[in-house]
């Protein structure tokens, strides 16, 4: 690296703005020691209760605006929750508000210029992905027993094909927490990782940075939405999981 | 690699993701914060917001409810309304009826005794007339056998009453 900055040129460090650093000193990164995530998921935590909680301690019938907001985004994933996990879905609600909120806030909050976003780690995607997972497994074993095993033997197809169906299955299964953690790790980390790369050739190309600082407010705006969608899109897979291990086998 | 990933003053080497020497650390304060999040939103932040919502439904429910039951009393109330001024229009023509006819009567009395009032007066008067005609006709009678006998006598004549009243009797019939 010391080569590098002696070489002078284009300086780039995409990746700078997602290392784990701890808050005071330079010490080592044990599993206690406050860090930029602890700092990070911290404000999101006085977020969220900002956002649900403090709004909503008028109680008011005709709500505020803060209100409206604390209930439009119940709203939406009580909504979500009865439709896609169906109506004993609804159980799970706070869990799933929970994930919810957590993803939406931590996308939002890494927009902010010099922040850390959390939900760009896989360490942190993959830990979501596999509660859910292990809730899904959990529960549908729990309240279907052995019989939860059905979803992967499809009655619906022809019996020679359903050996092969069943494997197919039983690994889409398996493949879940993988895709659902590094979807959402990866589309955040790409779009963080982009913005940087676009601020390097702007600090280097003199008036004519004027081309990526253009680029960089238009993909923020495209980051602005990746963000919302990657958190209802971890959400709505979340419902949909659920749904095998609540619903009906059939759906 | 751990060491030179955090190290020197933020510089990233490679994928910080997959330094895996800070993955206990983001783990550990992932499922704190998860369960704070869990906390806050199982205990104050749903339930209160549910039971708004809830309130608020119930309290457009019986809003409506309540419009409702107005208007049907305000429809109610219209037609008690109309029926009460139908029933006084018909109550008040038959009071003009009753009145008119009352009055008819009374008309009717007052004009037949009046009628009859006039009759006697008329009768009475014609008996008057009648007796006064008589006593004059008397008078003229007499007035006449006078002077027919003065008229005999200043003639020089020797005035004859019997005659003279059998000619003026004769003379007053003629």
């Amino acid at each position: 690296m010391a080569t590098e900055e002696h070489a002078g040129g284009l300086q780039i460090h995409p990746m700078d703005q997602f290392v784990v650093k701890p808050l005071f000193g330079d010490g080592p990164i044990e599993w206690y020691t406050p860090t930029n995530v602890t700092l990070w998921m911290g404000i999101a935590v006085l977020a969220m209760i900002a956002l649900l909680v403090l709004s909503t301690r008028r109680r008011a019938i005709v709500p505020s605006r803060g209100q409206s907001v604390a209930e439009m985004f119940y709203g939406f994933i009580h909504k979500m929750v009865e439709d896609v996990a169906g109506h004993e879905g609804l159980k799970f609600f706070p869990y799933i508000m929970t994930l919810f909120m957590f993803v939406f806030l931590s996308n939002m909050l890494g927009l902010i210029p010099m922040s850390f976003t959390t939900t760009s780690h896989i360490a942190v995607t993959a830990v979501l992905a596999l509660l859910v997972f292990l809730t899904v497994t959990l529960v549908g074993f729990y309240r279907k027993g052995i019989g939860f095993l059905s979803m992967f033997w499809v009655s619906s197809a022809p019996l020679i094909l359903r050996p092969i169906l069943a494997i197919i299955e039983l690994i889409s299964y398996f493949v879940r927490p993988l895709s659902h953690s590094i979807r959402l790790g990866g589309n955040l980390m790409a779009g963080h990782a982009v913005i940087k790369v676009f601020a390097g050739f702007a600090g280097a190309m003199g008036v004519a940075s004027v081309v990526p600082i253009a680029a960089i407010a238009a993909i923020y705006g495209l980051e602005l939405l990746v963000a919302a969608v990657q958190a209802y899109v971890f959400t709505i897979l979340t419902c949909v999981y659920l749904r095998d291990a609540v619903g009906d086998a059939h759906h | 690699m751990a060491t030179e990933a955090h190290g020197e003053a933020g510089k990233a080497v490679g994928m910080p993701q997959l330094d895996f020497s800070t993955w206990p650390n983001q783990i550990f304060w992932l499922l704190v914060t998860l369960v704070v999040i869990y906390l806050v939103l199982s205990k104050i932040a749903l339930p209160r917001i549910g039971a708004v919502l809830a309130d608020r439904k119930s309290t457009i429910t019986n809003d409506l409810a309540a419009a409702e039951e107005l208007k049907q009393r305000a429809v109610a109330a219209e037609k008690a309304y109309n029926d009460a001024l139908a029933t006084a229009r018909t109550e008040a023509a038959k009071i003009v009826a009753q009145a008119k006819a009352e009055i008819q009567k009374d008309l009717d009395a007052a004009t037949a005794t009046a009628d009859a009032e006039i009759a006697a007066k008329a009768a009475e008067s014609e008996k008057t007339i009648a007796v006064i005609r008589d006593g004059a006709a008397a008078a003229v009678a007499e007035v006449a056998r006078d002077v027919a006998g003065e008229l005999v006598a200043a003639l020089g004549g020797k005035a004859d009453a019997s005659a003279v009243t059998a000619a003026v009797t004769a003379r007053l019939k003629g």
